[in-house]
């Protein structure tokens, strides 16, 4: 019999499953019909709550693997690793599966090493073929996809969030929670302090499914706000062009782009931003592209869905009382 | 204190990158090599480490061909004392795995404290190395730090790692590793002085039998590369920017439903 596809759950460290494990359960579901095996999803946290574990059976879990332990928060990988390399080695799934987040990029890339396994990191794509699954990457900035695949099982991967279609949560779907017993290791680092970025009220960067963006077009720091009042109309999260980092006008963790952060939303709204091959590497997998620029030879336009040659100031207001006309109805 | 910094060889992001005659791999004519972004602000990182505390070594280290010598030179023209080479046929097909055994096995043999890499490499941003070789050294690793302090006696180091929503602050005991993300530093430039002495210091060459390592398989291969699927022509939305914006909207609504 086919082994399970396990997805390792990302939450919010309350005991909520983020969304994108929607995504993640859904594409395991989906490669489980083909290859056989349940999907399943492996929890590590301090606390489970009863309203995760339904969550995550209505997006297609069957079994919940729920390590419960005050030693996994903060999330450490020195912890997480020995714990997940304990299960995969009980239970040999075919696969695990973990989404693209900064902790997750992290354990997998540790797993991996301990079990001697290959991880494909940012997936943004996912097929069988011949009975053995072939992983699509973006490689070079995006410029070129790399087809992979692994020598033997488990085949490790992350997902790049955004890219793959959720499940739809099936009320009434529950997943069988069982609680396997195992060593959480002792860690040798410790957490000092976590700090919070100032709220802005508006969506994470890499999540948002609408994401406004500004370059060097907006002129200065002060003119942000355009952009961020737009994007409370749109429920978007707002991001920065490598020029617009530099300058210092906003902080580094806004930045779009090859050295900074890679989205893949729904919607995109650049604005003043030319298209430079480093922030097309952090975008260019959004599913709808629009470009607002003064410069009809600005770059940008030659990858956009939809472009507005003017100039920003006056068509991101115009664009802002649009939807609100729209959202309102 | 001995810093072990692992860096690699990209194109630059410039570069046009086309897939060569073997479909698994790029054609590497006419590329301008650089020393991939993030691994430079390890370096920088490692550098600052020593002058601080006013004396130990930063040494840097690659995997790669032949002309990955270029760039643990642009490493020792910015200040590191010595460059170690993992320079082996027997590496050509190296996935994330078989490196991080190669570069664990260097970092053991050295004995290093610290072991510095970069967020991710520009070319493949697997993003797994730093992280894969603390496993297999059992050391703590924290990823994407944007500050660190070693403390005084050369015992612990404190980082600020980058996390969905902030930071957090984690106190490793050392050896350990710790992979840079943009912000932890604005890397130097070389000065000529740098440059030149670069010449005269030390890229010692290491095969894999020096470290012990047979021959082995990757976990993970390249089945073939591909180029992107051309997005469809976009359309200019003309009018002044009240009108613009309204067909502008009406078309996101009904033509891409994006909204």
């Amino acid at each position: 019999m086919a082994g399970a596809i396990w997805c390792v759950v990302e939450d919010d460290r309350q005991g909520t499953p983020k969304k994108v494990m929607a995504e993640v359960l859904g594409e395991a579901s989906r490669l489980a019909s083909q290859l056989g095996g349940p999907a399943e999803a492996v929890w590590l946290t301090d606390k489970a709550t009863e309203a995760g574990l339904k969550q995550l059976g209505e997006w297609g879990a069957k079994r919940v693997l729920l390590v419960e332990d005050a030693g996994l928060a903060p999330y450490r990988g020195e912890v997480w690793a020995p714990v997940l390399a304990e299960l995969v080695q009980k239970e040999s799934p075919q696969a695990v599966f973990g989404a693209v987040t900064t902790r997750q990029r992290e354990v997998m890339a540790r797993l991996a090493a301990r079990l001697g396994a290959g991880l494909a990191a940012d997936v943004v794509a996912l097929a069988v073929e011949d009975g053995k699954l072939i992983a699509t990457r973006p490689i070079y900035a995006g410029k070129l996809l790399s087809k992979m695949t692994w020598a033997k099982t488990p085949w490790l991967a992350t997902l790049r969030p955004n890219v793959f279609k959720p499940a739809e949560a099936r009320s009434g779907a529950a997943a069988a929670v069982d609680k396997p017993a195992t060593t959480v290791p002792a860690p040798t680092m410790s957490l000092v302090e976590r700090r919070e970025e100032s709220s802005t009220g508006l969506p994470e960067l890499a999540e948002a499914e609408i994401v406004v963006s500004g370059g060097r077009g907006l002129k200065g720091p002060e003119n942000f706000v355009i952009l961020e009042s737009l994007a409370k109309v749109l429920g978007a999260a707002v991001g920065a062009s490598r020029a617009a980092v530099d300058a210092g006008w906003r902080p580094h963790r806004f930045q779009i782009g090859q050295t900074g952060r890679t989205i893949s939303p729904k919607l995109y709204l650049g604005f003043g931003i030319s298209g430079a091959i480093q922030h097309l590497a952090g975008m260019r997998t959004s599913k709808v592209i629009c470009a607002i620029n003064k410069d009809p030879e600005a770059p940008i336009f030659k990858i956009a869905d939809f472009g507005i040659v003017g100039d920003l100031f006056e068509v991101a207001p115009a664009l802002e009382q649009e939807f609100k006309k729209l959202l309102e109805k | 204190m001995k810093i072990l910094v692992m860096i690699k060889q990209v194109p630059d992001t410039a570069t046009q990158v086309k897939i060569s005659s073997d479909p698994k791999a790029i054609d590497t004519a006419g590329i301008t090599w650089i020393v991939s972004p993030y691994d430079e602000f390890a370096v920088e990182e490692a550098l600052r480490i020593k002058e601080k505390r006013g004396q130990g070594e930063v040494v840097a280290v690659t995997l790669g061909p032949e002309r990955a010598k270029e760039a643990l030179r642009s490493c020792l023209a910015m200040g590191a004392d010595r460059a170690i080479h993992l320079n082996d046929s027997t590496w050509e097909q190296a996935d994330t795995l078989l490196t991080a055994r190669a570069l664990a096995a260097v970092i053991k043999q050295e004995q290093a404290a610290l072991a510095l890499f970069g967020r991710q490499a520009i070319d493949d941003d697997m993003g797994a190395v730093g992280a894969a070789v603390a496993e297999l050294l059992g050391w703590p690793c924290a990823s994407w730090i944007m500050e660190e302090s070693v403390d005084e006696a050369g015992k612990t180091i404190r980082v600020g790692r980058q996390v969905e929503g902030g930071l957090e602050i984690f106190d490793l005991p050392l050896p350990a590793a710790v992979s840079a993300q943009k912000g932890l530093n604005e890397p130097r430039y070389p000065t000529l002085k740098g440059i030149m002495g670069a010449k005269k210091k030390e890229i010692k060459d290491v095969k894999a039998a020096d470290l012990g390592l047979a021959s082995e398989a990757p976990a993970l291969s390249v089945v073939k590369l591909e180029a992107l699927p051309p997005r469809p022509p976009g359309r200019i939305i003309p009018g002044d920017p009240a009108e613009a914006a309204k067909a502008l909207v009406k078309a996101l609504r009904e033509d891409a439903k994006a909204i």
